[in-house]
């Protein structure tokens, strides 16, 4: 009993040592991230540690506005059909190589041609890359697209990687990633946690903050919410709205909030196989479905008022929000005319949901205001990989999504609108509104931007191939601890620059 | 001798079980709705993508060609690949069972320790106050869920007295201290179910034991009654109640889901949660083939314990 005693009192001395020797901050994120790799990582769990590990050519600043990170700056051809990137000099690798257009060369080739890379769409506009000299990197478009590409620039498809290391390590990249951030990574327990430690040789000298990060997964908002009350978490991302309340009181904690990029949708079946008779022939019973439903009155209830009504694909209070077709107020009245007028007074459908709580609590809730206009809803709940499943072959007739939302808005629209967009699982087809959304992509006026995507808002909205009902706030826990945090509308924590008193 | 024929049908049974339960897993698996490379490739998948993912991962052919290359390279050490995260499925098994041998010894450990004495107690003083206590938490260790304990214990332990971590992982070998104490918890809350299971087995079996001829015999031979319960009852009432340890250890080996999912503890459950939802077939048959190997390996041992505890069986 004695030496467990000692022993304890030994390593409890031990802590105490390394503690204050290093600085280790603590960040739970939502679930276990997938490959820590720029060019197969998928869920926004994994950009949380990529951020901090691998700078990229650009970033986006908390307005939506592209800012240089390893680029200095860029220049598009007056053709549209290259974009010239002048590269920041002396800038290393993790694995001491230096960062040069070479890289950037090598990286935008590993992006378009690793099999299933799934960086492939954002570099749909590139044809090659060039090296100028060894600062400046040429690429050369096959659709005049180069402002939307430098938007991209600023997401996983512009974060660099050291070429020695992804040549050698192969498609085990993922498991050791050497990158040029601010954060080196040291190692990984699947589900327990990712560590990263910062670089002594980072290009930015002035930057200072903390020694050590680890980012933990932890899957239940609750816990990481009484985890961070308990100390173990430093800042804890993607509390609900349901969890704020219960930090009010807590003077070692404070809530940050930024309005979400993404959106949470109803997705009709438009044309994609026999299901979408349900639905897809009459845009009438859409619109009845979308006007029995209270979006406030869903905020209020279910969100604490937290969360943003919405019906189209940005914030109503983005810029290329069309403010012809604001967020509907519910008419039932109006609803049950329209199925009169289709021949459908009593009409029935099935929406697929998946089997977490914010939209399964929504659905039921959407399924008694549906009642009220004579509409049955039913609820199918599924798992996430099998709804994903079904509604890519076609077999729903509604399914209840959720997309996370990208800086630029033809992230939110492209894919999942366009004809033959990847991620139009309704199959809905509007060859006016792919015009639109091309020449927004081309456009490099941002004026002419806002106009085009209001025209495709107000073209969405007479179709209505998906019911938007709302968007969130990202709430993130943070201990007032830690100081110089930012919350970032992508959701994605800025590790610069925190630090720990 | 005997011991030797006795092991030997057991070890048989036991491989060849092995074969039939990695086979029924595996076609189990294909069964579920769900395409694993949609999941994983998910938002950003166009259709070359999803089927240069299935070639990649050899996806593209027959179920029973995939079971046989698994099972080709399981033989040679070789457990595949996770699609989830680029792993190695032997790379991501092995620190888990580390882990959940961890969690299962503690939790063993708390359940000994408090299920044992309180069964002999409540059988020796039966039909007293201390017997309905006793058999009153049995109850309670039995019927309260876990996650409820759970989510209990870190609201008073964690965020109000903060004692214990409320969630996470921390390696014994990095920082002894705050290893032990990441899992006090959720080790009593696994403890505390098992400890109720083996009280009442325990008191049962004692009070079997003690009404015997025997035990009259060596009572009327004047032995004292610490003697009595000590050396001759508890040694032939133990003979089923290590079978049942046996059989709760092997689960817990087998992935405490719940307890894991709320305490984040890196282990077996979470991992068979994460690789079900996913549809990440390699890592979900790797962790059916290693915790049956546990399972079958703690059960074998069980039979040897047994065969010694035993007389019967040696005779």
């Amino acid at each position: 009993m004695r030496l467990r005693l000692f022993a304890l009192a030994a390593c409890a001395a031990l802590v105490g040592n390394t503690a204050a020797a290093q600085t280790t901050l603590r960040i739970g994120i939502n679930e276990d991230p997938d490959a820590l790799d720029p060019v197969a990582n998928r869920l926004a769990s994994g950009r949380q540690p990529l951020t901090a590990i691998c700078d990229k050519l650009f970033d986006v600043s908390t307005d939506l506005e592209l800012v240089p990170q390893l680029a200095k700056g860029y220049e598009i051809a007056p053709d549209g059909m290259s974009v010239t990137v002048n590269l920041r000099p002396d800038v290393m690798f993790h694995d001491g190589e230096p960062l040069n257009a070479e890289a950037v060369q090598f990286t935008i080739d590993r992006n378009m041609n690793t099999p299933g890379s799934l960086r492939r769409s954002e570099l749909a506009a590139v044809d090659h890359v060039e090296v100028v000299d060894p600062l400046t990197v040429r690429i050369v478009l096959d659709q005049p697209q180069g402002y939307l590409l430098m938007v991209n620039l600023a997401e996983r498809s512009g974060m660099i990687v050291s070429p020695k290391s992804a040549s050698e390590l192969g498609d085990r990249f993922g498991t050791q990633p050497v990158c040029a951030g601010p954060y080196r990574f040291v190692e990984r327990v699947p589900q327990g946690r990712i560590v990263v430690e910062r670089f002594a040789d980072y290009w930015d000298k002035s930057l200072t903050g903390v020694d050590r990060i680890e980012y933990l997964p932890i899957t239940d908002s609750t816990v990481r919410l009484s985890s961070l009350q308990s100390g173990e978490l430093h800042i804890a991302e993607r509390l609900t709205p349901t969890d704020v309340p219960q930090l009010e009181g807590d003077s070692n904690v404070q809530v940050v909030s930024t309005p979400d990029l993404g959106y949470h949708f109803i997705r009709y079946n438009i044309s994609n196989g026999p299901a979408s008779e349900a639905l897809g022939n009459d845009v009438r019973l859409r619109r009845a479905i979308d006007l029995s439903i209270d979006r406030q009155v869903m905020m209020q209830a279910l969100f604490n008022d937290q969360y943003t009504a919405g019906n189209q694909f940005v914030n109503p209070s983005s810029p290329y929000y069309d403010t012809g077709h604001p967020v509907p107020k519910r008419d039932v009245e109006a609803a049950r005319a329209l199925l009169q007028e289709a021949g459908q007074p009593d009409l029935t459908f099935t929406v697929l949901v998946p089997a977490e709580r914010e939209r399964q609590e929504a659905a039921q809730m959407i399924q008694a205001m549906l009642a009220e206009s004579g509409i049955t809803m039913n609820i199918e709940t599924q798992d996430n990989a099998t709804m994903l499943q079904n509604a890519r072959r076609g077999e729903f007739q509604a399914v209840f999504s959720f997309w996370s939302g990208r800086a630029h808005p033809d992230g939110n629209v492209f894919a999942h609108y366009s004809c033959d967009g990847p991620q139009n699982d309704s199959r809905y087809c509007n060859p006016e509104l792919d015009k639109i959304l091309v020449q927004a992509r081309e456009a490099v006026d941002e004026s002419e931007r806002q106009t085009l995507y209001q025209q495709a808002n107000a073209l969405l909205a007479e179709d209505l191939p998906t019911s938007i009902l709302w968007h969130r706030r990202t709430f993130t826990g943070v201990s007032t601890r830690v100081e110089g945090f930012v919350p970032h509308p992508d959701s994605t924590i800025r590790v610069r620059g925190l630090h720990l008193e | 001798m005997r011991l030797l024929i006795f092991m030997s049908q057991r070890v048989g049974l036991a491989i060849s079980t092995l074969v039939v339960l990695s086979a029924f897993a595996f076609m189990l698996q294909h069964l579920l709705p769900g395409d694993p490379v949609l999941a994983m490739a998910g938002d950003e998948a166009d259709q070359q993508v999803l089927d240069d993912l299935r070639a990649r991962y050899g996806l593209d052919q027959p179920v029973y060609v995939q079971y046989w290359r698994w099972l080709a390279a399981a033989l040679g050490g070789d457990l595949g690949m996770s699609l989830r995260n680029s792993m190695s499925v032997v790379d991501l098994l092995l620190p888990k069972l580390v882990i959940t041998l961890q969690l299962a010894i503690y939790s063993m450990t708390i359940a000994l320790v408090i299920g044992l004495p309180l069964g002999v107690l409540a059988a020796t003083r039966k039909e007293t106050i201390v017997d309905t206590l006793a058999s009153s938490f049995a109850l309670s260790g039995i019927s309260i869920p876990n996650f409820w304990l759970g989510i209990l214990l870190v609201l008073a332990f964690s965020v109000h007295l903060r004692w214990f971590p409320a969630s996470g992982y921390v390696s014994f070998s990095e920082d002894p201290y705050r290893s032990l104490m990441g899992f006090v918890l959720p080790s009593i809350v696994l403890g505390t179910g098992i400890a109720g299971v083996l009280m009442r087995h325990m008191r049962s079996a004692m009070l079997h034991s003690l009404s015997t001829d025997y035990i009259r015999t060596a009572r009327a031979k004047g032995l004292s009654e610490r003697r009595v319960v000590l050396r001759h009852a508890l040694r032939n009432a133990l003979v089923p109640v290590v079978t049942l340890g046996a059989i709760e250890f092997g689960q817990l080996l087998a992935g405490a889901v719940l307890t894991e999912q709320i305490f984040s503890i890196p282990g077996f459950g979470k991992l068979l949660v994460d690789g079900v939802l996913y549809r990440d077939y390699a890592v979900v048959q790797g962790l059916v083939l290693v915790s049956s190997v546990l399972f079958i390996t703690v059960s074998l041992l069980a039979d040897l314990l047994y065969f010694f505890i035993n007389p019967r069986l040696r005779s």
